[in-house]
C-alpha cells in the first residue's frame, strides 16, 4: 500500500463516509434498538405501547399465556411455531446441502468457461422476484398441478392429493429459494482446492468415496458452513414463503412476527419476537466468525 | 491444466445431478411464462396461445399506479444508495482507517439481519419519529437496503485499481480533483454501474420490507402481487409475473454485461 496518496487527508475521508455511516446508523442501528427497547414495554390493547411501564410479558409469553384470572399458564403455541420454523429450516439446510454439494462439486471441476456458464445458470433465478418464483410453485403444487400429474404418470395413482398448503410444500419453496445460497459459497471453496490433492489420496490407497469425504469434504467445509448459514437465517425469518404455500395454516415466527403488528396487536411481543430472531441470527453469524474468519485470513 | 478431462477427478452421477438441480431452478419459472399465455380461465389448463392476459395487466389501472410507484421508488433509492455507497467505498481504499472493521460491519448489516426484522424496526421507528408511512418511507428503507448491494462491487472495483495510477497523474500535474473525475472515476465506472444495477432490482423486487413500511397509497408490484396472490391463481397474476420476471432478468443480464465489458478493457 503507498503511503504517499495526494488526495487523502483524514477529515476528507470521514466526510465521504459519513452520509452513508449517518443514514445506516439512523435508519438500521437506531430502529433495531427502538425494536430492543420496545419489547420490554407494556403493549396498548389498540396497538402500541405504553411507554414508560416496563415489563418482561412479551418474553415470558413465548412459554406462558394469561387466563381469564390473570395467571400465568403454560402455553405451547409459539413453542410449536418456533419447533416448525427450526425444524423447516433445518430439512431445508439438509436437503439444500446434499443437492448443493454436489453441484456446486461439478461446477468445481469443469473447466472456466463452461463454470462461468453455470454459475450465470444458478444465479440467474436468484434474482427473479422471490415472490413471482414462490407463486410459480403455487402453480405447479395445487390441484391438479405439473406435480401431481407427474406423480400420477409414474403410478402413484394419488388421485387427489393436495401438497399445496401443508409442510412439504413449505419445505420445497424454502429449498427452491434459498439453493443457489448453498451452492455457491461451497463453489467458491472448492474453486480454491488443490485438485492434486485427491490423486494424493488415491496413491495412498483411498477410494473415490474415501477421498471424497476425507479431502473435498473438509476443505469445503468453510463453504459448506457458510452456505449452511446463508440458508438456515432466511428461512428461519421467511415470511411470504410459508403464508403462500402452506396457506397461512403453516405459521412460522415471521408470519407470527407480522400478525401481532396485524391483527394481533401486541407490538411488544412482536418486537420482542424480532429481537429473538435477530438474536439468534447474531449468534450463528458470531460462531462461525470464530471458527472461519480467522483461518480464511491467514 | 483442464480440470474436466482428468479422469482421476470425476466423481460418478455429478453431471446428471446438476442437470436435475438446474432443471429444478428453471421448472417453475418456465412453466410460469408458459401459463401466462394460456387464453384459458383455468389458470393450470392449456387449451391455446393467446396475449389477453397482458391485455388485462396493462389495462388494470392498479397495476399501473403500482408499476409507476415501484420505478420511482426503484429509481431513487438507486441513485441516493450508489452515490453514498461510491463516497463511501472511495473513503474505505487506502490505508485502514479507525474502525475500520466496524464500518465494515456496519455496511453489510441490511445483508445479515432477517429481512422481517429489518422491517418491523423500520416500521416501529417510522411511527416513532412521525415519518407519515407512504412513498417517502418507503424510500428511505430503500436506500438502507440497497447501500450494500451497491457498496460491494464499486469496493471490489476500487481495490482492484492500481493505485500508482494516481502517482502518475500526480506527476503529470494533476490536480487531485483532476485525478478523481480523469482516472478513477472512469475506472470504477464499471463498478459503479453494476452496484447501480443491483441496487435497482433489489429495490423493484423487495416485497417484506415495502409491505410493511408502506401506506395505502404507496403499493408497489410486489405487494400488489402478493395482494392479488393471496386471493388465489388467476392467469392475470401469471401475467403480471411474467413481466417482473423479464424486467428482473433484463436487468441481471445489463449488470453482467457490464461488468464483463469493464473487465475486458482493464
Amino acid at each position: 500500500m503507498p503511503t504517499n496518496r495526494p488526495w487523502k487527508p483524514n477529515h476528507r475521508r470521514l466526510a465521504l463516509l459519513a452520509p452513508a455511516v449517518l443514514m445506516l446508523v439512523a435508519f438500521m442501528l437506531l430502529p433495531m434498538g427502538l425494536v430492543g427497547l420496545m419489547s420490554w414495554l407494556e403493549p396498548d390493547p389498540y396497538g402500541g405501547v405504553h411507554w414508560g411501564e416496563w415489563t418482561t410479558d412479551s418474553y415470558v409469553r413465548f412459554l406462558f399465556d394469561r387466563d381469564l384470572e390473570d395467571q400465568w399458564v403454560l402455553n405451547t403455541d409459539y413453542l410449536q411455531i418456533f419447533a416448525r420454523s427450526f425444524g423447516l429450516a433445518l430439512i431445508a439446510v439438509v436437503i439444500t446441502l446434499l443437492v448443493g454439494l454436489p453441484a456446486a462439486l461439478y461446477i468445481a471441476l469443469q473447466d472456466e468457461k463452461r463454470r462461468n456458464l453455470l454459475l450465470l445458470l444458478i444465479t440467474i433465478p436468484f434474482w427473479v422476484n422471490l415472490l413471482v418464483r414462490t407463486y410459480a410453485w403455487m402453480l405447479l403444487l395445487r390441484n391438479g398441478g405439473l406435480v401431481e400429474q407427474g406423480l400420477n404418470q409414474l403410478g402413484a395413482g394419488l388421485e387427489g392429493i393436495n401438497i399445496l398448503y401443508t409442510p412439504w410444500a413449505v419445505a420445497v419453496g424454502l429449498v427452491y429459494a434459498y439453493l443457489p445460497f448453498m451452492v455457491l459459497p461451497i463453489y467458491s471453496s472448492l474453486e480454491k482446492m488443490d485438485w492434486r490433492l485427491m490423486e494424493a489420496a488415491f496413491d495412498l490407497g483411498a477410494n473415490r468415496w474415501q477421498a471424497f469425504r476425507r479431502v473435498v469434504v473438509p476443505l469445503a467445509m468453510p463453504g459448506i458452513a457458510a452456505g449452511c448459514l446463508l440458508v438456515f437465517i432466511p428461512a428461519l425469518g421467511t415470511y411470504y414463503i410459508p403464508e403462500l404455500l402452506g396457506g397461512g395454516k403453516q405459521m412460522m415466527i415471521g408470519s407470527l412476527i407480522q400478525s401481532q403488528f396485524g391483527s394481533a396487536r401486541n407490538w411488544p411481543f412482536g418486537a420482542a419476537l424480532a429481537f429473538a430472531l435477530l438474536g439468534m441470527v447474531l449468534l450463528g453469524m458470531w460462531l462461525y466468525a470464530r471458527r472461519y474468519q480467522r483461518s480464511a485470513t491467514t | 491444466m483442464s480440470r474436466a478431462h482428468n479422469p482421476l477427478w470425476r466423481f460418478r452421477g455429478l453431471a446428471g445431478g446438476t442437470a436435475l438441480t438446474v432443471a429444478f431452478l428453471y421448472l417453475p419459472i418456465v412453466l410460469l411464462v408458459w401459463l401466462s399465455f394460456n387464453e384459458n380461465k383455468i389458470a393450470t389448463l392449456w387449451t391455446g396461445f393467446s396475449l389477453r392476459w397482458y391485455g388485462t395487466v396493462f389495462d388494470n389501472p392498479n397495476i399501473l399506479r403500482a408499476t409507476q410507484n415501484s420505478l420511482l421508488v426503484a429509481l431513487v433509492a438507486t441513485a441516493i444508495s450508489t452515490t453514498l455507497a461510491t463516497l463511501a467505498a472511495l473513503a474505505m481504499t487506502g490505508p485502514r482507517v479507525r474502525g475500520h472493521g466496524l464500518i465494515n460491519a456496519l455496511f453489510g448489516l441490511p445483508l445479515l439481519v432477517p429481512e422481517i426484522v429489518t422491517a418491523v424496526a423500520s416500521l416501529l421507528f417510522f411511527l416513532a419519529i412521525g415519518i407519515e408511512l407512504g412513498l417517502l418511507s418507503v424510500m428511505i428503507a430503500h436506500v438502507v437496503f440497497c447501500i450494500p448491494f451497491a457498496y460491494l462491487p464499486i469496493r471490489a472495483r476500487l481495490s482492484d485499481m492500481d493505485p500508482r495510477l494516481l502517482e502518475a497523474a500526480a506527476d503529470l500535474y494533476a490536480s487531485p480533483v483532476q485525478a478523481f473525475w480523469r482516472v478513477t472515476l472512469p475506472l470504477i465506472m464499471p463498478g459503479i454501474l453494476s452496484g447501480a444495477m443491483l441496487a435497482f432490482i433489489v429495490s423493484l423486487d423487495d416485497f417484506v420490507i415495502t409491505f410493511f413500511v408502506a401506506g395505502p397509497g404507496a403499493t408497489t408490484l410486489p405487494v400488489y402481487i402478493f395482494g392479488m396472490v393471496r386471493m388465489g391463481i388467476t392467469p392475470e397474476v401469471n401475467a403480471l409475473a411474467s413481466l417482473l420476471l423479464l424486467a428482473s432478468i433484463a436487468c441481471v443480464a445489463l449488470s453482467w454485461w457490464i461488468g464483463r465489458m469493464g473487465r475486458a478493457k482493464s
